[in-house]
């Protein structure tokens, strides 16, 4: 695997050998090159499209809003007049994915780190697609289990937090209310995020030379020192644009919050209290008993959670990018 | 990096404490691997367990026509018909489309154009399922005002499939060695014929096993359906007029009532969904290993 991208620039001049090929075959040739190049063009016309048509569609419930879309908390474009914005959604989508990463990160990193550096190759190899099946799972399947049998486990988590750690803004006191909360919807979410980073981040650090490995342990390092000194350090790029990419995907995470929290439109940091939404699972919520006005309200929060999305995804490659050029560089 | 190395390299005096804190982080790596287990072995058992008590012949042959909400019947005939269909349209629109633009980028693309391509479809990737469904809705039921269906819902699904088909068949493609190229083309094969008849039959193995897993991927997609076809309780087998139910948003709607029954009903929808995923991906897998011993 890791020689393609060798192979993969070579895409291969012509050969005198194509000046003596039939007419008919130059023709076909233009033909199938024609062919793919449309097609890798209709790629880029539809992630343009999604750009485009979300803002077309979004302008009219914009203009209707009586309220500043950005800074509004409430979301109610079927009143009227209408009144909505994006404020608690956003801020519900970037505090549930943020915890959900907090939480996810040094699971997913042991566990890579467990796989390529300390078991043997076979339990390595069961193990790792153990963990790729998390990813198979549909989400909905995971907000059912969230919803019928989790969200029992967290209450009382949520309660020992509270009364242990209660000074803390993010455990404060919610009505005595627990569980349905943001807290169990990051949670979910952490679950549903650490196959994509355990199964990244294990593809970097089978990427660390042998050699950097065997001069830590030369030295007499234990494992945990060469994985220190060694491994980590080569992977930090990949690993943080891992950790990105994990992260776009708990901030578009529609069906499993959807299901799992009782919503509602405040700006709290207290996480453990039903309450809070997201922008994606309002989305899923409210489309089908919205009419005109309140479902161009909905592309409009759609377009904010793509522009964040885009941007979070765009930093990831970005850092992808770079690292691979500058580990080709010196070869 | 390497000063690190030098230094704890002469601080070895400290071995017991080292060799503790090695011990140490290595329980927390064996730790961490039980701790992504559990919740897989906790969902894989509710959903066995739980799918199995209305699971059954009649549940796969019944749809949800005229169901009252403490009725104990009703099944997910309907939205399996719906699921079939929609993701085999996804799938015979995506593979060709995906399937050509890698080849654009592996065969052909040289310049600008396939390395914003390659770019795009990794941006595509990150794309979250609900916006692709807010894009179909804005972009095919408003704007093109051809309304809600089960093509509606394909088409958001081709969406999340492309990038996942694009980069496996790049990845395979890249696979192919040049000299099975250049030798094709030493013969005076032109270039289309030595692609069509030379690189895609030699990467085809791994170009299927990829497609098995978007397929896989997309099956279990609820939120760009909502948007597309929504949900319908009766038998619709035409996916190219009106609403259309499917097994992810059959789940969605019987998860949020709240009658046990239904409880019931979106397990036994949940096992049937995650047991055609799992086929599915033990098919790709099949192929993976037995490509692997003839390539």
């Amino acid at each position: 695997m890791s020689d393609a991208p060798a192979l993969a620039g070579g895409g291969l001049t012509p050969l005198g050998a194509s000046k003596d090929a039939s007419a008919g075959g130059r023709r076909g040739d233009k033909i199938f090159r024609g062919l793919s190049g449309a097609a890798g063009i209709t790629l880029l016309v539809i992630i343009g499209g999604i750009g485009v048509f979300l803002v077309a569609k979004a302008i009219p419930a914009l203009r209707a809003d009586t309220a500043g879309f950005l800074s509004t908390k409430d979301f109610l474009p079927e009143a009227a007049p209408p009144v909505f914005g994006v404020a608690a959604l956003a801020f519900g989508t970037v505090l549930s994915s943020a915890l959900a990463v907090v939480m996810a990160v040094p699971v997913a990193l042991g566990v890579a780190l467990f796989i390529t550096q300390v078991a043997h190759r076979r339990p390595a190899a069961l193990l790792g697609s153990l963990v790729d099946l998390l990813a198979a799972v549909p989400s909905v399947v995971y907000g059912l289990w969230g919803v019928a049998y989790l969200n029992d486990k967290i209450v009382p988590i949520s309660k020992a937090l509270h009364s242990g750690l209660g000074w803390i803004p993010l455990f404060g006191d919610t009505g005595g209310r627990y569980g349905r909360s943001i807290f169990l919807a990051s949670v979910v979410l952490a679950i549903m995020i650490l196959p994509i980073i355990a199964a990244l981040s294990r593809e970097i650090f089978l990427q660390v030379p042998a050699g950097n490995r065997e001069a830590a342990y030369a030295l007499g390092a234990t494992r945990w020192e060469m994985i220190r000194t060694a491994v980590l350090p080569f992977s930090r790029p990949g690993v943080t644009a891992a950790i990105m990419l994990g992260l776009g995907r708990a901030l578009g995470e529609t069906i499993a919050v959807a299901l799992v929290l009782l919503s509602n439109f405040e700006i709290s940091a207290k996480i453990l209290g039903p309450g809070g939404n997201t922008i994606a699972a309002n989305i899923a919520t409210k489309f089908a008993e919205y009419g005109p006005t309140g479902r161009g309200a909905l592309i409009a929060s759609g377009l904010v959670l793509f522009v964040i999305t885009f941007v979070v995804n765009l930093a990831a490659r970005g850092i992808v990018y770079r690292s691979a050029r500058r580990l080709e560089g010196p070869a | 990096m390497s000063t690190d190395v030098v230094a704890l390299a002469s601080a070895s005096r400290g071995g017991v404490r080292r060799r503790f804190v090695n011990r140490l982080a290595t329980t927390l790596m064996a730790l961490a691997v039980a701790a992504a287990l559990l919740p897989l072995a906790s969902v894989l058992y509710f959903t066995v367990v739980k799918g199995l008590t209305r699971f059954g012949g009649y549940f796969l042959q019944h749809s949800m026509r005229g169901v009252g909400p403490l009725d104990r019947t009703g099944g997910a005939y309907h939205a399996i018909v719906g699921t079939l269909e929609q993701v085999g349209i996804a799938t015979v629109i995506a593979v060709p489309l995906g399937l050509l633009a890698a080849v654009y980028t592996v065969e052909y693309g040289r310049g600008r154009l396939a390395s914003l391509i390659r770019f795009f479809t990794d941006v595509m990737t990150g794309v979250p399922s609900i916006v692709a469904g807010l894009f179909i809705y804005a972009f095919w039921v408003l704007a093109l005002n051809q309304g809600f269906s089960g093509l509606a819902a394909a088409l958001a699904l081709t969406i999340l499939m492309l990038p996942t088909i694009v980069r496996s068949a790049e990845e395979m493609l890249k696979l192919v060695p040049d000299a099975l190229r250049e030798a094709a083309l030493a013969l005076g094969i032109p270039r289309w014929r030595t692609i069509l008849s030379v690189v895609l039959p030699t990467a085809m193995a791994g170009i299927v096993t990829g497609v098995m897993l978007a397929i896989a991927r997309v099956a279990g997609e609820t939120a760009p359906l909502l948007l597309t076809a929504l949900n319908f309780d009766g038998i619709n087998i035409n996916p190219f007029k009106g609403q259309q139910a499917a097994l992810p948003t059959f789940i969605f709607s019987q998860a949020g009532a709240p009658q046990q029954v239904a409880l019931d009903r979106a397990w036994a929808g949940a096992l049937t969904l995650v047991g055609l995923i799992v086929v599915l991906n033990l098919i790709a897998r099949v192929i993976a290993r037995r490509s692997r011993v003839h390539g």
